[in-house]
Parts: structure tokens; sequence; C-alpha cells
């Protein structure tokens, strides 16, 4: 058995598993780093950029990067907390989020974010982009909302690896792109798991909205982050 | 059979070749139908979604018809400084058509694109894949008068460049341009001589006499070439692959373009030597779509060379076997990064992948990979042949060798210099006839925009690095307007996969208009130092992490022309208009807008 890895977070000795990424480590140690894209079980993207550290001084995404031995990560300082910030606040201003009439208000991660980093009014000017709503049998698919994070590309395909959410154009038309044919295959309970793993209000599925109220729901109670930061 | 059943067949259920499946598709059919790309889907069992992911991605893949005639015009910033705008006029007046769309006859689309690789011959367009040169209002209605009359692309090609350009398998009006030839990359070469010398030393030898030679990356980044080939041979694998690099995207690059239609041979070589160093048995160039016409070409020479027996099967009897196969992407600039280049070399989209794994340890179809730039192979063969303290004795302490560059923009001689390392600026401009320079752009847009106080800076690894893109501006010159090609140009091409180049870039760029405009105050110029910082650091790849450069680097040089554009007065300036806002309440309750516009401002 390979030696346990010894590193540092802002000061703070932790310990990690070889093989664990920045991310899993920290959360061993009971430190929180926010993330958007990553999600457990999936393959890292590193496409929100959000848990973005400071790793012997170079930017890195703790979502991609093994922690190494010695590694002196710079996590909630100023610096990379402001970046942070400007990340959450591009995701806000590059789509239409209009919290109050999202089914996924108090269930939605990048609200959650913008409540724990404080945000009231962007630094960034708002892009207001045209973007459509898309129904399919099962769900609808709301484009002002999606932050193209990928989870569902890499969470929901067939049981042969084909993809029924994949990637279209590029650059800022980006946008996520559902296979007709297999959208139309998919079973509730995978329609389902589509909204419970997008992080914001993207993939609705049909005729449940609002069956939580406002109010009730996971963020609504304790704020993100503090699962990880009770273990401490 | 009917024709895209006859692609799929060729192409086998090759994933890799998903590209080419489309490519062909397009040509033979004019675009690819969602009835093509359900059989394509069937044919390869991916979804549907997945192959219009790979269209979309692509600049020359499209699912709409096209014209006969699709005509994709350069609107790099040297096409705009050398008349881009009347010939983009002129086209639109002779076909009836506007840009981004398709005439009604459906003779001719007309498209705009990135630098096609042509920098010194602008405006430059392709149509239907072949490139045409110095386009003029003139040779524009000569063009689509042939396009009337029904005449093929390559027919209206009437004056070949030089050199194998002029070959009866290139039959290119492309001028190679040549203004200095040096000794590593432009003297003679002689085939099959470098894999000779190579074949006399172990695999580990040619390593050690590469590290010798002390060759960096030519591609721009300068990582040490036999470094990079000791780490790829060290990783066990049952395959190892090597891999050309010859995307060529930068704007203001066009260097490989040269090399490889004068001395291909000696880049196969080099990629032969890079194999046998590194234990591969297949090289892939990766060949840029615009650089299309050359193909036909290379496939002769490469058989040429299988035939003389330095390449294939036991090479010189020397039990090595080694061979070259080409692939080419659809058009991205992305896809000159290395790891955005294995995807796209395996059919799909060009998008970057994260590291670690770096592509010495899983790079294309996850086999240990060495991508190495066209020049950087070519000076390989050229160490081979001539050694490495002979190759030391060339450019500087840390910039070993010579460097190609490619020079365009204000001056009397543009083209190609192959100079040694730790060359001046200065000494650049006046080789290549420069007058009353205000600005270079030195490594294209994602490198470094210099102002005169530093035109005695070197050009080498420990000062002004460079992939061979150089680009001289005068004094008529509106620097703004170069800035704002450059952010159009990274807006463009940013893959989309990570936030801050995605977002960041656009917001980047709105910032910069609206100091241009003059209605910034000094704390927009604060904010757009500061958002391009962020886009640095967050970033995914190479792109997002330099494409705020042609913001930061003028600030830093000419950090007075954005004074100049401050308004000094005021605290705070809105991002919008509020009279224009509101304009359309105030015609409906009678009050008079112009008044509330000027009061908000
Ligand atoms: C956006 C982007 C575009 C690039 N384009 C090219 C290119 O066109 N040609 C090239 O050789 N390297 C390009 N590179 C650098 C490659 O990633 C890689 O470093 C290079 O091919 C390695 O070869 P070398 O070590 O021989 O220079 C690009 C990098 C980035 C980030
Ligand atoms: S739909 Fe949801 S899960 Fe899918 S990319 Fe958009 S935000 Fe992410
Ligand atoms: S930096 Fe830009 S080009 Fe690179 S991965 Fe991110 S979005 Fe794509
Ligand atoms: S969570 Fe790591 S990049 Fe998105
Ligand atoms: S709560 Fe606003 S988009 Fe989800």
């Amino acid at each position: 058995m390979p030696d346990k890895i010894k590193f540092t977070i802002d000061g703070k000795d932790c310990y990690a598993e070889p093989g664990q990424t920045i991310y899993e480590a920290a959360k061993a140690n009971g430190v929180f780093i926010p993330v958007l894209c990553h999600y457990e079980g999936l393959k890292p993207v590193g496409s929100c950029r959000i848990c973005s550290v400071r790793a012997n001084g170079r930017w890195m995404t703790s979502c991609t990067q093994p922690v190494t031995n010695g590694m002196v990560i710079e996590n909630a300082t100023p610096e990379v907390e402001a970046y942070r910030k400007a990340i959450i606040e591009m995701l806000f201003v590059e789509g239409n989020h209009f919290c109050p009439t999202c089914e996924k208000s108090g269930n939605c991660e990048l609200q959650a974010l913008a409540y724990r980093y404080q945000i009231m009014v962007p630094q960034f000017p708002y892009l207001f982009p045209k973007r459509e709503i898309e129904a399919f049998p099962g769900f609808l698919l709301e484009h002002n909302r999606c932050i193209q994070c990928q989870r569902c590309v890499r969470a929901i395909q067939t049981e042969d690896g084909q993809k029924i959410f994949a990637l279209k154009n590029r650059s800022k038309d980006l946008r996520i792109n559902v296979d007709l044919k297999l959208a139309a295959r998919m079973t509730e309970k995978e329609v389902q798991k589509a909204m419970d793993i997008c992080p914001v209000g993207a993939i609705l599925k049909k005729e449940v909205g609002f069956r939580i109220p406002i109010g009730k729901r996971k963020y609504d109670q304790k704020p993100i982050g503090s699962e990880v930061e009770e273990n401490k | 059979m009917d024709p895209i059943r006859k692609i799929l067949q060729k192409y086998k259920r090759d994933r890799t070749r998903l590209i080419d499946i489309l490519k062909d598709i397009q040509e033979s059919e004019g675009s690819i139908t969602q009835q093509a790309i359900e059989l394509v889907a069937k044919h390869l069992k991916i979804s549907r979604a997945e192959i219009e992911g790979v269209i979309t991605f692509y600049h020359f893949l499209s699912d709409r018809p096209l014209g006969k005639y699709a005509v994709y015009l350069n609107n790099s910033i040297t096409s705009e400084m050398a008349g881009r705008q009347k010939v983009a006029e002129a086209l639109e007046k002779e076909t009836g058509c506007k840009f981004g769309q398709t005439s009604e006859d459906n003779l001719v689309s007309l498209f705009e694109t990135s630098c096609v690789g042509m920098n010194d011959q602008e405006p430059a367009a392709l149509i239907n894949g072949v490139v045409f040169t110095s386009l003029n209002e003139e040779k524009v209605r000569k063009i689509v008068a042939g396009m009337k009359r029904g005449l093929a692309a390559q027919e209206m090609v009437e004056e070949y460049g030089d050199g194998a350009n002029g070959h009866e398998l290139v039959r290119a009006m492309v001028k190679n341009n040549i203004r200095k030839a040096g000794a590593v990359i432009f003297d003679e070469f002689t085939p099959g001589q470098a894999i000779a010398q190579a074949l006399n030393k172990t695999p580990e030898g040619v390593i050690e006499e590469i590290k010798k030679a002390n060759l960096l990356g030519r591609g721009g980044a300068g990582f040490p070439t036999g470094l990079k080939w000791e780490l790829c041979r060290q990783e066990k694998s049952d395959q190892h692959y090597v891999v050309c690099n010859a995307d060529e995207g930068e704007p203001g690059t066009f260097k490989d373009r040269v090399i490889l239609t004068e001395r291909p041979q000696m880049v196969f070589e080099g990629m032969a030597i890079a194999g046998y160093a590194v234990g591969a048995h297949l090289g892939i160039l990766y060949l840029r779509h615009e650089y299309t016409y050359l193909k036909k070409y290379f496939e002769y020479l490469l058989q040429k060379m299988r035939e003389e027996g330095i390449l294939g099967k036991n090479i010189l009897g020397r039990g090595f076997d080694f061979d070259i196969e080409i692939k080419s992407g659809a058009g991205a600039y992305v896809c000159g990064e290395e790891s955005a280049l294995i995807e796209s070399a395996e059919g799909k989209r060009g998008e970057p992948r994260d590291r670690p794994p770096f592509p010495v340890q899983k790079g294309y179809l996850d086999k240990p990979t060495t991508v190495n730039n066209v020049e950087t192979l070519a000076a390989s063969a050229r160490i081979m042949l001539r050694g490495s303290s002979w190759f030391r004795t060339l450019g500087t302490s840390v910039s070993a060798g010579t460097k190609v560059l490619s020079i365009s923009g204000d001056c009397q001689r543009p083209g190609i210099y192959e100079v040694e390392f730790g060359i001046t600026v200065r000494e650049l401009l006046e080789m290549a006839g420069a007058q009353d320079t205000l600005a270079v752009q030195v490594g294209g847009p994602s490198g470094n925009c210099i102002s005169e106080s530093g035109f005695g800076r070197k050009i080498c690894y420990s000062d002004l690095a460079t992939g061979g893109s150089f680009i001289i501006f005068n004094r008529r010159r509106d620097l703004f307007a170069v800035v704002r090609n450059f952010l159009d140009f990274f807006i463009e091409e940013s893959c989309g996969w990570c936030v801050p180049c995605r977002a960041g870039n656009v917001l980047l760029k709105k910032k910069f208009e609206k100091i241009v405009a003059g209605l910034g105050t000094a704390q927009d110029l604060a904010e757009l130092e500061a958002w391009g910082k962020i886009i640095k650091s967050m970033s995914r790849c190479g792109l997002g992490q330099t494409s705020p450069n042609p913001v930061l680097t003028t600030l830093t040089n000419f950090r007075e022309l954005y004074e100049s554009r401050i308004n000094k007065k005021a605290d705070f300036i809105p991002e919008f208009d509020l009279g224009q806002a509101v304009m359309d309440a105030c015609q409906l309750t009678g009050r008079k807008f112009k008044e509330e516009s000027e009061n908000a401002r």
C-alpha cells in the first residue's frame, strides 16, 4: 500500500490517497471547493472552471488535477474566490436566469453558489441571448438556463454507449443537442435522472412542476457547501 | 450503388474516419442531409446528435445545402489591410448574394473564414477548395463570370506559383515568396540520407543527438523535442504514434505551408526519425483543411518514398517499419492545439483534452503519441545529417538553430525568412523593407503586440518567442481595428467548452468597444485589464489562456492610445444608453426621447 500523500490547503495540513483529485482530497479533509460541471461518478471534463485553485502557484482545476505530495494549494484566498465569483457571474449573464419562475429554484446549484458568493449584481453586462425551449416526449430542454456543463452528455447514454445528449456548434453558440429518436425511448426513470443530475433548471420532467414549494427545497434549508464543511 | 453507401463502404466502420466520411458526402451531395446523417449513424453505430455535433463544429462542413461554388473569403487582419472589403463588396455585387447566404439560383454561397495561411498574398479565398490569392475587384468579376459559365474552380486558376506550386498534382496560384533561405530548413535536401543516418544510431542515440542539439519545439510552445520523444518512448504500450502538426492556424503564419511545399520529404523523413526514436510505426500528417490542395502531391511523394525503400516496410533494409497517413480537419483553429488535434484525428469534435494525461502518455487512440510541428520535424532530419554540434553553432545558446518566419503586413517584401535565432525585430523590419512602423505583432494574435521601444528585442525563446507569425503595422493603421479583428477571431474560434473562454471573450470585447467608442472611464479600463487576467488564468487550453493578449499587450505597449479614449470627467457611464432603451416608450407617450438620451450620458 503506497503511503498517504501529504499536502496543504490554505496552510492546513491535509492527507490524500494516491490518485485522488484535489477536489476529492479536499472534500475528504472537510474543505469545500465549489463544483458545477463535476458530478460524482462521472468522468470530469473541466468545463465550468469554478473549482480552480492555485496549486504550487499555478491555476488548475481541482476536479481534473491529481493531488501530489507536498502540493501547496490556495483555495479560499481573496484572489481565487474573486475569480470563481467572476465565473458564476459570467454564467448568469451568458444565459437568461429568472430564478423566481424557475422550477429548480432552491435546488439549483448555480443559484446556491450565487448566494454563497453573495452576488447581488454581476460585474458583467447581461448579454440577453435569444435561446429556445425545446420539447421532447418526456421533458423540456430550457436552453436559457443551460450552462453547458455536459453532465447530461456524460450521464445519459443508451446501453450501447450512444449519446442522447451531445454538444452542438461551438464558441458562444455552443448548445446541447438532443437526439430525437433516442430521447423518445428514454424511460421515466432516465428522464428523472437527467433532471436530477442537471445542476440548473434546464432539463425539466414534464407534468411535475413545483411539487415541493420554493422555500422548502434543498438549498433553502442549508447553504451549498455546508455538508462538506460540517464534516471538518 | 448510391454514392453515400459507396463512401461508407470505403471507410468501413472506422469511427476515426467520420470527418472524411462527412467531407466526401458533402462533396458528392452538396451538403450533409438528415437522410445522410441517419445512414452514417446506423453505419457507425453512433447517435445522430453526435454526428450533428461534429458537423456543426467545423467551419467547412454544412448540413445546409451550399451553392455550386462555395466561396470562403479570408477575414484576417492582413486580408483587411490588403482590401478585403472591396473584394467582399465585389463578390456580393457580382453574385447578387450576401455573405452567409446562398444565391437564389444556388450557384454561389459566400462565407467568411479565419486566416487561410496566405497572408503575404491577400486577400485570399478558397473556392471549392481551390486557393485564390491577391484578389481584387477585377479578378472577382472574372471569377464570377467563370462561375456563370460553369467552369470548375481549378479551371479559373490562370497562373501557377513558383516551385512545387506548379507541379501537375498541385497546380496552385500560391506563391512561396522565400526571401531568405537558411541552413537548416531550406538548404539542399536529398531524400533518404537523414533516415539512413538515424538508423545508424540506436533510438536512444537519436534522442540523445536531438537533446544535444537543444532542439526546441517550433510550433510555439518551445518544449524540448528530445525530452518529448524520450517521455513518449518510455511509456509502455503496444503502439506509439507520431503526429505532424500541420494545422498552422495562427493568423499570420504560413511558413509550414512553404516548408511542406518545398521540403515535404524532409518533413516526412523527420516523422520517420521521430517514429524510430519513440518506437512508432505509424505517423499521421494532420494537414489543415485549407491546404488540401497539396494532398495529392504528398500522396504521390509518399508512394515514391515507399518505392525507394525510405518509407513503409523494412526501411532501407534495416528492419524498421514506418508509414505515414494523411488526416485533415475541416476548419477550426483550436485543432492546432495538440490534444484537440488528436480528438479531430480520431474523427471527433476538435475539443482539447484535460491534462494529465499528456499526449506522450495517452494520445492518439489513447496510445503514447508525440505531436511535433512541421518545422521541428524538418529540423530533426537536418540534425541527423549535420549533427548537433553544427546545429548549435547557429542561433543563441538557449535557442539553437534557425527559425522560419512568415512576415506579412506593411512592408515591401512580405514572405518567408529563415533566420538564426537572436535576430532583432529591427533587423527583420529592415530586411522586409518596412517603413514608418508603428507596431509588430509577434507570434500572431496569441502573441505580443510590440511598439518601437521593443524593436531591439530578439526573436528567441528567452525573449520574443513566435511560432512564425510576424505582422507589421505602419503608422497609418488603426491599432484598435487590429485588436478588434483579433478579438473577433478568438470569439469565433473558441471551442466553447469552458466558461471563461466562451463567455469571457464576448464580455471582454464588449468592454473594449465601450472604451473605443469613447464611453469608457478609468474604471472601465481597469476592468478591461482585470477581465483579461481572469480569462487567461481560468481558461482550459492555450487558446483561452492567450485570447486576451491582443488587449493586454496593447494595454502594456500602447497604453496612451487607450488613455486618449477615456472620459476623464465621468466616474461612471452605464453599459447601455438609457435614452435608446426607453425610446419606444418615449415615442408612445409623446415625450422627446432625444433629451432623455443626452441627459443619460
Ligand atoms: C490554440 C492553439 C493552436 C495551436 N496551433 C498550432 C499549430 O497550428 N501548429 C503547431 O505546430 N502547433 C500549434 N499549437 C501548439 C501545439 O499544441 C503543440 O505545442 C505543438 O504542435 C508541439 O509541437 P512542437 O513541440 O514541435 O512545437 C497550438 C496551440 C494552441 C493552444
Ligand atoms: S442541460 Fe443541464 S446537465 Fe445538460 S449541459 Fe445543460 S446545464 Fe448541464
Ligand atoms: S479555452 Fe476556449 S478553446 Fe480552450 S477549451 Fe476553453 S473554450 Fe475551448
Ligand atoms: S467543477 Fe471542475 S471545472 Fe467544473
Ligand atoms: S434557479 Fe435560476 S436557473 Fe435555476
